[in-house]
């Protein structure tokens, strides 16, 4: 998550007021899902090596 | 010696038969102060009967999400109210997919749908697919793709699909309570028709799903009457927003248990940590489990979630001295 993160990018509710410490610890291990600006579910393609997660809205982030 | 393992010893290490139903759920059982003689003992057996290489493969998902299906594990499934979206990898990418495994040094890369059964634009996806990764990668194609038709399996070999990986997912006696859009006989079917083709049989399953430990034998005793080429064995990683999203993790000691019961169940066959050692096993438990009866691991990138970096794991198999098992030898 970025520090402009509105929404958890994994489980896609508010950034701010909740703990997000099991996302952030799931995260190690898991691509995005939700878009951290608007909440869309992104479109997620994982390849052996890395991933891509696309929001219609932000487009296309890398790990 | 637990009278087990003493049994064990002379059965398996020494004769190369494999424990039945109950000599499983006697490991199983086996007290924590008597799992480091098991997996010794599991470990003793695969050196014997597989020898030291390890076999190493690569996977993608060339179709995810979106299936009708509903195993109750599966963030891919259509059903339930996962945040994986449907979407369709193009070929560039899985060649691309298939060039990173190559990478590794890894014989073996897996193209993964998630649907019920191939229809003609996966068919069409394959054939395409298959065709630019032979003529780019020198690596062995294998395919999952869920249940087939006659016809279907005859395509894949046709493609040059060397091995099908079709999971029972878990025991006869307890699948209907993981799976209800089909049987566990339909998914047998399946495995019996890939079988008669001549491709490699690849079927194993998930622990975790809250089966007994008895239906955890009776599943290891199921799998050795297939007697598949490869068993890949998956821990239960929740997955959020699916039925079995709220379940524990395997216990490590639990998991390593079932690895050494598998082994001893079956000597010869590939067994393979699949998904969901890390949450179970953590760190070491890729070491514990490659000493006490794995000979192949899934390196990189799961289908919907992330792996241990291939370089720490082919690491590893070089500080246990355990070869990569190189393309040669296996064709
Ligand atoms: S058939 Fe495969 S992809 Fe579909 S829900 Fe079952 S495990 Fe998931
Ligand atoms: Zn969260
Ligand atoms: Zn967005």
């Amino acid at each position: 998550m970025t520090t402009t993160a509105i929404w958890c990018d994994r489980c896609g509710e508010p950034a701010a007021g909740a703990d997000h410490g099991t996302c952030r610890t799931a995260r190690e291990l898991e691509p995005p899902r939700f878009c951290s600006r608007c909440r869309r579910r992104m479109k997620v393609q994982i390849l052996p090596a890395g991933w891509t997660a696309t929001c219609v809205e932000h487009g296309l982030t890398r790990s | 010696m637990p009278e087990i393992l003493d049994q064990a010893r002379t059965q398996v290490l020494e004769n190369g038969v494999g424990l039945d139903e109950a000599g499983v759920l006697a490991v199983l059982r086996l007290p924590d102060e008597h799992l480091p003689a098991a997996l010794q003992l599991a470990h003793d057996v695969r050196m014997r009967w597989c020898g030291p290489e390890v076999e190493v493969e690569g996977i993608v998902s060339l179709k995810t999400g979106g299936c009708p299906e509903d195993c109750h594990f599966c963030s891919q499934s259509g059903l339930f109210a996962s945040p994986v979206r449907s979407v369709w990898l193009d070929i560039p990418s899985l060649v691309e997919a298939a060039k990173q495994t190559a990478a590794t040094g890894a014989t073996e890369f897996c193209i993964v749908a998630a649907v019920r059964g191939p229809d003609e634009r996966l068919m069409k996806q394959m054939r395409e697919g298959v065709a630019a990764i032979r003529a780019e990668v020198d690596i062995q194609v294998a395919a999952s793709l869920g249940m087939l038709t006659q016809a279907q399996v005859d395509e894949l070999v046709a493609m040059g699909v060397h091995r099908y990986n079709h999971n029972l997912e878990t025991c006869r006696s307890y699948f209907p309570n993981v799976v209800t859009t089909h049987s566990w006989e339909e998914r047998w079917e399946t495995l019996t028709m890939v079988r008669a083709s001549g491709m490699e049989v690849c079927c194993g399953g998930i622990l975790g799903l809250g089966e007994t430990v008895e239906q955890r034998a009776e599943f290891a005793a199921q799998l050795a009457e297939l007697d598949p080429h490869e068993v890949p064995l998956n821990f239960l990683n929740p997955r959020p927003g699916t039925p079995l999203g709220d379940r524990p993790v395997v216990e490590g000691r639990d998991a390593l248990r079932a690895i050494a019961a598998f082994r001893l169940a079956m000597p010869r066959t590939i067994l393979r940590y699949a998904g969901g050692r890390e949450i179970t096993l953590g760190d070491l438990g890729t070491r514990d489990g490659l000493l006490g009866g794995i000979n192949a691991v899934i390196v990189g990138n799961y289908l919907t979630t992330l792996g241990r970096p291939a370089d720490s794991d082919l690491a590893l198999l070089e500080e246990l001295k355990m070869p990569v098992k190189a393309l040669s030898a296996t064709l």
